[in-house]
């Protein structure tokens, strides 16, 4: 079996049925991801087709959690392109800080968590984790669970930890975990404060306003007429001067509010909120 | 009449290449024909998490400027792309790039097989491909996939690979055009370029 298999028609099918039944909307994710992903899922649960797909997801209805958390990409490291987070240690965070005694935080799509912890190490070396609020949502409910754990494969610390360093944080990132049945544990005291909420970028309403936005490699897999519509509720979720951080390979160059932005940091892709 | 079968029915090249592709890459770019017009959309592997350096290595000796896209940029004519560090780079249908984090692929990310599928599913017969040097089967797939819809398909002859077994999987797989050497693939790319005029 092979690409070949899914078509855009099948695919039209299977996002409108999901619509219907779920209030979920996939028709506006980038083609070429969302196709794999099927794909993919038709693999693993052996169907033979979309239609057998489509037929699961009308008669069970709690197989639809397994297939967001199919559907979606989890795939993270912690302090991912290190150079940005010494970036926010240095300049953005303190910038923040010289007109608030607090900060708020969002992590739009945190997966897995590793992000939501990379934060957390990063204020609580700076002594300013006290002062930060943080949300941290997906779309994902399973895997905001697995976030909630902080239980990582050990194997990927390795990776983790060349990041960490490459971020020169204070310490060494085995301070922040302990070695349990081959999984890394991270400290949960990082995270206390953490509020991890269930949201949908797509069709979730704009519930809070943030010092700062992290939302990364998320948009990426949506076409550019969403990843305007969901730019939009980013830009509200903002306080004025407020900061976003996108991918180190998206940009806001084409999106329809993009003068509502100025860019700090082109590398690094992080903007500032300048109009409402 | 030159030594290969060509005409002026594609839209874009896409080039694989791994382990003993980089002369091989930097020769292509350098004998490439001023106002060369077709896209050149290239997946190399290359370390995961060194961010820059490479497209700047390829640009140095290119005759045009390699980027790496970003995403949901279009594909244009007269360019060379570059998929980046630790993404997937896929072209869509309308031809603008998507870029993902999806899992590794053939231990492989960027994994040439995605980005040779996608641009076999985007340009279908307007497409060539490329695979060269490298010392896994990452691309096989894709090279078939190009064969497939009808595209055509080039391969490094394996004799002249520094590592061969990219290429010999692809051959492998599927029906191969042209089995060239990289002087050879410049000779395609320049008789290729005469059929724009």
């Amino acid at each position: 079996m092979h690409m070949q298999d899914v078509e855009i028609s099948d695919l039209r099918r299977l996002t409108k049925v999901i619509l219907d039944e779920y209030d979920y909307d996939f028709t506006n994710y980038a083609m070429s991801s969302f196709r794999r992903r099927i794909q993919r899922i038709l693999e693993l649960y052996k169907f033979g087709n979309v239609n057998m797909l489509i037929k699961r997801l009308k008669e069970d209805r709690e197989f639809f959690d397994e297939f967001i958390s199919e559907v979606t990409v989890n795939v993270t490291e912690m302090f991912r392109d290190p150079s940005f987070w010494r970036e926010l240690r240095d300049h953005i965070i303190p910038n923040i800080l010289l007109n608030h005694n607090t900060i708020s935080i969002w992590h739009a799509g945190c997966s897995s968590g590793e992000e939501v912890f990379s934060m957390a190490i990063l204020l609580r070396e700076m002594k300013m984790l006290d002062k930060a609020k943080i949300i941290a949502t997906d779309i994902d409910t399973s895997i905001l669970d697995r976030a909630r754990r902080g239980a990582y494969p050990i194997k990927n610390m390795d990776l983790n930890e060349k990041n960490y360093i490459r971020f020169q944080g204070s310490g060494k990132l085995s301070d922040y975990y302990k070695e349990e049945n081959g999984k890394a544990m991270l400290d949960p005291s990082l995270v206390e404060n953490v509020s991890w909420r269930q949201h949908d970028l797509v069709k979730g309403i704009v519930f809070n306003k943030f010092d700062l936005i992290l939302c990364r490699n998320v948009m990426i897999y949506f076409n550019q007429n969403l990843q305007n519509e969901v730019l939009k509720k980013l830009h509200e979720s903002l306080f004025k001067y407020g900061y976003l951080v996108i991918g180190s390979k998206e940009s806001l160059i084409w999106c329809e509010i993009a003068n509502k932005f100025i860019v700090v940091n082109n590398e690094e892709k992080i903007y500032k909120k300048i109009k409402d | 009449m030159g030594r290969f079968n060509v005409n002026n029915q594609y839209k874009a090249i896409v080039i694989g290449g791994s382990a003993g592709s980089f002369q091989g890459i930097t020769k292509i770019l350098s004998n490439l024909p001023d106002n060369f017009q077709l896209p050149i959309i290239m997946c190399l592997h290359r370390l995961k998490h060194v961010r820059n350096g490479f497209v700047e290595a390829l640009s140095i000796k290119s005759i045009m400027e390699v980027t790496e896209p970003y995403d949901k940029q279009s594909v244009k004519r007269g360019k060379v792309y570059l998929a980046p560090a630790n993404y997937h780079l896929s072209v869509e249908l309308g031809q603008y790039f998507s870029l993902s984090t999806e899992e590794m692929v053939n231990n492989s990310r960027p994994s040439i097989d995605i980005t040779l599928e996608t641009c076999a599913y985007a340009y279908r017969q307007r497409l060539i491909g490329i695979i060269l040097s490298g010392a896994n089967k990452d691309g096989a797939m894709g090279m078939k996939r190009i064969k497939d819809r009808g595209g055509l398909t080039i391969a490094q002859d394996p004799a002249e690979c520094m590592i061969d077994t990219m290429p010999k999987a692809a051959m492998a797989l599927t029906e191969i055009d042209y089995t060239l050497k990289i002087e050879e693939i410049i000779q395609f790319l320049i008789e290729l370029h005469k059929q724009y005029k």
